[in-house]
């Protein structure tokens, strides 16, 4: 047995966009095991349940994370209204899941962008972002916002969409995918990119189903699991079948994401074509009492939601447990045995998102 | 050629013009609904202090006693809180945003005194 070295990782490294810290045991050039720390953004939102109320913790909810904020909002405002027994109207369900679809478009074409930039691709990291940025314009018209919306609230959504900007939505999203295709074929065919993604990091579908991965980083082993078709909002009306690859390597997990960022387009067309006129929220009056645990798909998998309640306008405890966080255990299992110089690339298809993590 | 796929890229982008604006030199672009920042019509006030009971940072402040409204530009999350609670509508949302500041900025908002003549 060669000697073994500890290299550290992080918190501040090129590629990571946040602060994560792993100790790499190392022999020679392989990686044996890995140590992971957290906590270099722990902000206390959960916390400030108890000081905010309920209704203005929407704001803070959406805080918790800048990239999936808006299914955070919706995650928080779900849990509240199934304790209450609210029903929100279905135009706002619809609404809902426009913005949510919105939203996994955005954040993939960001992931992506980062992957490009962490192979080294700088140019197709740059395009990313170009097309991600006719997004964020799509949302800065209709909610106001680039990054946080606040357009969910209790009993529905604050702002409508007119038929004309909902037709200017899909015209986008038609444009967009013809570049985006342009886009994809380079992740998808390049040969420089498969190489640096084919065959690394393989997490196989029973690994995956023992560390209890979530998101892609678990569809992208085989595993066909999608919380969407729990039916929340108004993915129950729509139709689509999770996307689902089997080698488990760093390029099915690129994959999957690329399938779903059409997946998405696809979805935003049919809510498109199928939202009802109608009322975009739902009055009420009291306060929740009882607890709920709520489930979502965000873009890097499955966040639980658990809101106890105690019937004042202040809630007992707001607990959300992010997919990074469930993720991290199935990072650590493909990074032993891995080469040093693809741990970058291993972190990265785990999509990390520490300051969800950490709350 | 996929050696080539970006080339046009290249040959576009060496005659285009830089995709950013010199902001805050040059006005920026904003949407309709943009969250820029909060305005006050005081005149319309009355001080009834919803908008800083409800802001959900803490940056607004009202004071009934001498009549001052009061913001903290830089605590202000946009979220449009307090215009929606506002009982006389007197708050709304401007889409631009307000100047860049490497300090906090305050801005204060007094009441007019009112004229003696009362149908003025």
């Amino acid at each position: 047995m060669s000697k073994r070295t500890i290299v550290p990782f992080g918190p501040q490294h090129p590629v990571l966009p946040e602060p994560i810290h792993l100790d790499l045991v190392l022999e020679d050039e392989k990686v044996v095991e890995a140590i992971p720390s957290i906590g270099f953004v722990h902000r206390g939102l959960e916390k400030l349940v108890e000081k905010k109320e309920f209704t203005e913790y929407v704001y803070v909810a959406e805080r918790i994370c800048g990239i999936c904020s808006f299914m955070h909002g919706m995650g928080y405002c779900q849990a509240v209204e199934n304790i209450m027994g609210i029903k929100i109207p279905e135009r706002a369900e619809y609404l809902r899941t426009l913005w949510a679809e919105l939203s996994r478009i955005h954040s993939h074409l960001l992931w992506l962008g980062l992957l490009a930039d962490a192979f080294g691709f700088e140019s197709l990291f740059m395009h990313c972002w170009k097309l991600r940025e006719q997004i964020l314009d799509v949302f800065e018209s209709t909610t106001g916002g680039r990054v946080i919306f606040s357009v969910c609230k209790i009993g529905g959504v604050r702002k409508d969409i007119d038929q004309d900007t909902l037709k200017g939505i899909v015209a986008v999203i038609d444009k967009m995918q013809k570049e985006l295709k342009e886009l994809t074929d380079v992740f998808i065919e390049d040969y420089s990119v498969k190489h640096r993604l084919v065959g690394v990091g393989v997490l196989t579908k029973q690994e995956a189903h023992e560390v209890g991965a979530v998101g892609p980083m678990m569809r992208a082993s085989g595993i066909n699991q999608d919380m969407r078709k729990l039916g929340y909002a108004a993915y129950k009306y729509l139709d689509f079948e999770p996307v689902v690859e089997n080698d488990g390597d760093c390029y099915a997990r690129t994959l999957v994401r690329i399938r779903e960022i059409y997946q998405s387009m696809d979805l935003i067309r049919q809510c498109a074509a199928k939202m009802p006129e109608g009322e975009i929220e739902e009055k009420f009056k009291g306060m929740p009492s009882g607890e709920r645990f709520e489930r979502l798909e965000q873009p890097r998998g499955e966040v639980i939601y658990y809101v106890k309640a105690n019937g004042t306008k202040f809630l007992d405890r707001v607990r959300v447990r992010t997919p990074t966080f469930t993720n991290v255990p199935a990072l650590l299992k493909i990074l032993q045995g891995c080469d040093l110089a693809d741990v970058p690339m291993m972190v990265l298809t785990i999509d990390p998102c520490i300051s969800c993590t950490e709350r | 050629m996929s050696v080539l796929r970006f080339s046009g890229y290249i040959i576009k982008n060496l005659f285009q013009k830089p995709a950013t604006s010199m902001y805050p030199l040059k006005k920026q672009k904003c949407f309709d609904r943009t969250r820029g920042h909060i305005s006050i019509d005081i005149d319309a006030c009355v001080f009834c202090g919803m908008c800083s009971r409800k802001c959900p940072s803490g940056a607004i402040g009202v004071d009934r006693q001498v009549k001052q409204w009061d913001i903290e530009r830089l605590k202000c999350i946009q979220c449009s809180c307090c215009v929606e609670v506002c009982p006389k509508k007197c708050l709304s949302m401007k889409n631009a945003y307000t100047a860049p500041s490497v300090g906090s900025v305050k801005d204060v908002f007094h009441a007019r005194v009112p004229d003696n003549q009362p149908n003025s």
